[in-house]
């Protein structure tokens, strides 16, 4: 009991931080389609994306209740094993320098600029080009955000502090992209996708040997000690292959 | 169908970027998988090679990408 007591609040900042980084980029396309033809198409399209997210939340979500634990605690582990250490891997590389860091500035700006290009080519057609922009925004980072809390929460009965996580996560951007209209640009992003994926590849680790059977050395507690070691692994990866900044701009 | 070819390339983006590390990470489950199979009186033996072999294939690929 106190085991699982200990993973709600890992569970809970885990999901939120994820959900932070999905719903800022989410809000940087919905934001731009806003800015170039108005919020009603962006909005319809956003709206509809929700919908649709919602819906599939409702036909998915009652199935993981007759799915057997060790199976669902594995086949989440191992999806978090993929998810988790493609977004350390990605982090690692760009603290690193190797790739160039995310900038939802530039991301802001090239969707402005493709809108705007679309403007001139297709007038006619362009609210319902920007609806579905953004439509795709809500449906795949919604997706992700979705994903996030059924991987975290689901193993262990935890979909409660896992939603909550995520719910806080994208309300508090929405109000503050309401309020700013701008792209979220000063979250650093890199900072947050290096911890939650040190997080997430800590839970998969966790998960995937629970649903293997294996009897973690000090039960749930066992995550804060793998979390540490891709910490530490991760911290020496970015040292091992660091380089200069302007070759990673270059 | 383009439109939803491109979500679900989108959706399989999200667990595989790099195939290499994807395909690793898998095989590592698998002898993790056999060792709690054919060795269950030391259950640990395959907690230790899933841990160990995840980071090992995350520096092996960070590592890779970086000779690039």
């Amino acid at each position: 009991m106190t085991g699982s007591l200990a993973l709600v609040w890992p569970v809970m900042a885990a999901a939120f931080l994820a959900s932070l980084v999905e719903a800022v980029e989410a809000l940087t396309i919905i934001l731009a389609v806003a800015i170039v033809r108005g919020w009603r198409p962006a909005g319809l399209g956003a709206l509809a994306g929700l919908l649709v997210l919602a819906f599939i939340v409702a036909i998915l979500g009652p199935l993981l209740d007759h799915v057997p634990l060790r199976l669902l605690q594995f086949v989440i582990g191992v999806l978090l094993l993929l998810f988790g250490m493609r977004w350390l891997r990605k982090a690692i590389l760009r603290a690193a320098g190797v790739i160039p860091l995310h900038n939802e500035a530039m991301a802001f700006a090239t969707e402005t600029a493709e809108l705007r290009e679309q403007a001139r080519r297709n007038e006619e057609r362009l609210d319902w080009l920007a609806a579905i922009a953004t439509f795709k925004a809500m449906l795949l980072e919604g997706l992700e955000v979705v994903f996030i809390v059924i991987a975290l929460g689901g193993g262990r009965g935890m979909l409660i502090p896992a939603s909550a996580g995520a719910v806080f996560a994208c309300l508090a951007v929405a109000a503050v992209g309401l309020i700013v209209h701008r792209p979220l640009a000063r979250v650093p992003e890199n900072t947050l996708k290096f911890a939650v994926g040190v997080m997430l590849s800590a839970f998969g680790v966790f998960w995937t040997g629970e649903g293997l059977g294996v009897p973690w050395p000090g039960a749930d507690f066992a995550i804060v000690g793998f979390a540490a070691i891709f910490l530490a692994v991760s911290g020496a990866a970015v040292a091992l292959v660091r380089r200069p900044k302007t070759e990673a701009l270059s | 169908m383009t439109a939803s070819t491109n979500v679900l390339r989108e959706l399989a983006g999200l667990f595989v970027d790099d195939g290499a590390l994807a395909l690793t990470i898998m095989a590592v489950v698998i002898v993790a998988g056999l060792v709690a199979i054919l060795i269950p009186d030391a259950p640990l033996a395959a907690g230790a090679i899933l841990l160990v072999g995840c980071l090992a294939a995350l520096v092996w690929s960070v590592i890779k990408a970086g000779q690039c």
